[in-house]
């Protein structure tokens, strides 16, 4: 991946939510989640920022990092889509559709686009497996998708831009 | 609910907010204002009712019509129908399938007739982000009570003498672990909420968060009262935005009712609570990565003893419970240990709160007696299998758990029968499998779950459950052999016996039970080469027979990669070079002219 050069905004931003966390290791977990929160993701650059400021090593910091799935290295496309995989969507064909978004997206789980429009996930269980199989893209939930209607979702924000579901 | 004469309750849990539940509230509330019913008729989202399947789910009140699958435009009929003309709209009822008469009231649909709602009692019924609802049902009548009227001694007796057992998988005594808590002498002690819920496809402990989270505060007050804690700790998702949301709302509230805080009730008990977010780790459920997670560190377990009743949170006596077990405790308070041990079977009383979902009829959030068996649970509460399929399996326990068969269809639920019949508990997801699902992938679906949630400590749990997931997808992509089913079992046992944690020793459960239950569809994958369910993508292959098919062309419109070809009624082909196997032509066409081989 190559080199970020963080704006001194950002590090400010960064330094601000150690400081508000009074620059304590224990407070990392909660640290990481107000950072990522602010600037969507969390790459190398701004872990180094993050143990600089906490006095602790840059392999920590990663360790916590990589080991929760809820924090990401890679930023989010503008339109984040999430493929529900839990037990109820799997056997309700999440798989498909899954495979469906990847075909039409050309990316795999875990990658955005080029354009950097979409972003493909999978997450556990958004509880309402009473529309299995679920896709959420940003807040929206879209509920009983059948791999033919993965197009049809799609162009609704390749075209026109939908404010619903922008999210930080 | 003094002032409004009607309420009208929309639920706001996950799945109808999913199908516009908020817009059906701001679209009676636009109607109520019109016509001047504002100030007689209050809308309130409540938490989920548990009939998901039919929702959007709106309440009146007082009359107790339940409305199923509204949609915003129903919003109008409903003002104008029911609350001014006083008639219910009929479109709206939930019809019995059986005979296809209308029901009125919640209490008389099949799906709530053999529930009883201890830990689910308030949900649906009130507006969760208002504490004088809450109380208006007893809320804090239990901890008024422990304060005021009985000892620390005394309450823990009450939780033992009623038989709680832990709902959050492992069903130790929960009256005994406060005991052994309390008896550990230090100055600093903390009472942590088990709110990390990784099961995936179940929602239990979400929605009572979302739908009465002040129940699970009262009761958290209650179990520091009895231990000597005067901090607890709620460790939840980060990924459940809502049910953060209504804790916050709720411990404010309750702080600002003198709950939380310094001398609660006059009583000189203070007690706090303060949240800490999971960040996505499903082994961070376990007691003890739980309490690492929360230290700030990465959440991998470590070995018991020392129980975090000894030796927790900071190095403290930390007494962990589940969301559905604290859930339980103002209920027993206030009826009593003998009114709640009366329900359940001999080892296992009061009641379990099961995610249902999969292939059945009506998915939804479920409270049932401990006793109850699964054919009443998927038949006459779940309505049965979905689209008049066959029932092949039930699969309770998450990734732990394990698969039945119909054989098991008897078995009164509680924790010992289930271990008994190859499964478990659990925290309470209970999934359906029909015909159409394929065991062999369903083993490698939950193998692939323990695989990327492994912490990756213990060897057999990190590289024993990716040689199981190795071994399933060469099976599901036939190139299994039958040493590959000998060397699922042999390396099973050994992940069992060897791994740390309940993780990785309760892993090997899916491949287990389905090896147990399911062994001739192994032996079709790697003797025969097919897929008895039609699910193994490699193995199967979808052929249109040119006597059946009419040429209708619905396959030809559908396929999404253009592996279909042919005129209008002239019999179609399927490209085998180009079809990705979605089966999508199989479910459309109406003349059963697509094979499956
Ligand atoms: C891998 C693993 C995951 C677990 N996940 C949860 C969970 O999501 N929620 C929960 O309450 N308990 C979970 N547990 C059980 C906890 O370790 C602990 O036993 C429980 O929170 C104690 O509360 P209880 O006695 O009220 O059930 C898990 C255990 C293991 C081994
Ligand atoms: S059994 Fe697995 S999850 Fe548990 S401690 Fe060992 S490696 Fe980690
Ligand atoms: S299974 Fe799917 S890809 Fe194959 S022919 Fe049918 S519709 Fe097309
Ligand atoms: S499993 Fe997908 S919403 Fe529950
Ligand atoms: S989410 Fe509305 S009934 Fe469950």
């Amino acid at each position: 991946m190559p080199k970020i050069k963080l704006s001194d905004n950002t590090i400010n931003i960064i330094k601000e939510v150690c400081a508000e966390f009074d620059n304590k290791e224990s407070e990392l977990i909660n640290v990481l989640h107000k950072v990522q929160g602010k600037l969507g993701y969390l790459p190398a650059e701004v872990q180094e920022v993050i143990a600089r400021e906490l006095k602790t090593s840059v392999a920590k910091v990663y360790g916590v990092v990589t080991f929760y799935s809820f924090f990401t290295m890679i930023p989010k496309g503008e339109f984040p889509i999430s493929i529900c995989m839990g037990t109820a969507c799997y056997v309700r064909g999440a798989e498909q559709v899954l495979s469906e978004f990847k075909r039409q997206l050309k990316v795999e789980v875990g990658e955005s686009t080029s354009d950097g429009k979409f972003s493909l996930n999978c997450l556990r269980c958004v509880g309402a497996c009473g529309l299995a199989p679920v896709v959420t893209v940003g807040e929206k939930v879209y509920g009983r998708v059948a791999p033919t209607q993965v197009k049809d979702i799609i162009a609704e924000y390749r075209n026109n831009v939908c404010d619903v579901a922008r999210t930080a | 609910m003094t002032d409004y004469r009607m309420h009208l309750l929309i639920c706001g849990g996950t799945g109808c907010k999913a199908s516009e539940s908020s817009e059906i509230k701001n679209q009676l509330d636009q109607y109520l204002s019109e016509y001047d019913l504002d100030q007689e008729v209050q809308v309130l989202l409540t938490g989920c009712f548990g009939f998901c399947e039919k929702g959007p789910i709106v309440k009146v009140l007082p009359d107790n019509t339940f409305y199923t699958e509204v949609k915003p435009s129903d919003a109008k009929d409903i003002v104008m129908e029911h609350i001014i003309k006083g008639r219910p709209v009929k479109r709206l009822l939930y019809k019995n399938p059986k005979n296809d008469y209308e029901v009125t009231t919640a209490t008389n649909i099949d799906f709530y007739k053999k529930q009883i709602r201890i830990a689910l009692r308030n949900c649906g019924f009130i507006n969760p982000e208002n504490i004088d609802e809450y109380i208006g049902r007893d809320g804090y009548a239990a901890l008024g009570k422990c304060l005021t009227e009985m000892t620390p001694e005394e309450v823990i007796k009450e939780i033992k003498d009623s038989g709680l057992r832990g709902r959050g998988g492992g069903g130790f005594p929960t009256g005994l672990k406060w005991e052994i808590t309390r008896n550990v002498q230090n100055d600093q002690k903390y009472v942590v909420c088990n709110a990390d819920e990784g099961d995936p496809g179940a929602f239990m402990d979400r929605s009572i968060l979302e739908g009465d989270p002040h129940t699970v505060i009262e009761a958290m007050i209650i179990c520091g009262y009895c231990i000597g804690a005067d901090t607890g700790l709620v460790y939840i998702r980060a990924e459940y935005p809502l049910a953060i949301e209504r804790l916050k709302i709720a411990i404010g509230q309750a702080e600002e009712y003198g709950l939380l805080g310094n001398d609660i009730l006059g009583t000189g008990f203070s007690f706090k609570i303060e949240l800490r977010y999971g960040a996505g780790a499903f082994v961070c459920g376990e007691e003890t990565a739980l309490i690492h997670s929360m230290e700030g560190l990465r959440g991998e377990p470590t070995v018991k003893p020392p129980f975090p009743s000894v030796s927790g949170y900071n190095g403290k006596p930390t007494n962990v419970n589940n969301v559905e077990t604290f859930a339980n405790i103002p209920v027993i308070i206030n009826k009593g240990a003998n009114w709640f041990n009366k329900i359940g079977t001999e080892k296992s009383k009061g009641t379990k709160v099961f995610a249902l979902a999969g292939k059945i009829n009506n998915v939804g959030l479920i409270e049932v007696p401990m006793g109850t068996t699964l054919r009443e649970v998927i038949y006459d509460i779940g309505g049965g299998i979905k689209d008049g399929k066959q029932f092949k399996s039930v699969q309770t326990g998450g990734p732990s758990g394990g698969c039945l068969t119909k054989k098991f269809l008897d078995t009164p639920i509680d924790y010992d029968n289930l271990v008994e019949a190859g499964s478990m508990m659990g925290s309470g997801g209970m999934i359906v499998m029909d015909e159409d699902d394929c065991m062999v992938s369903i083993a490698r679906f939950y193998l692939e779950f323990t695989l990327e949630e492994s912490c990756g400590k213990c060897n057999p749990c990190r590289i024993g459950n990716k040689r199981l997931h190795e071994i399933l997808t060469r099976i599901t992509e036939g190139n299994g052999t039958p040493e590959d089913i000998d060397r699922l079992r042999v390396l099973s046992e050994v992940i069992k016996d060897t791994s740390l944690c309940g993780l990785g020793q309760s892993s090997p459960n899916p491949v287990l039970s389905t090896l147990n239950n399911f062994m001739d569809e192994y032996l079709a994958h790697v003797n025969e080469g097919k897929c008895p369910a039609g699910q193994c993508k490699a193995l199967v292959r979808y052929e249109i027979n040119p006597e059946l098919c009419t040429g209708c062309t619905l396959c030809f419109r559908n396929c999404p990669v253009g592996a279909i070809t042919g005129e209008r009624r002239v019999a179609h082909f399927i490209d085998q070079s180009l079809c990705i196997k979605c089966g999508v032509c199989f479910e459309k066409c109406k003349f059963n002219a697509i094979s499956l081989t």
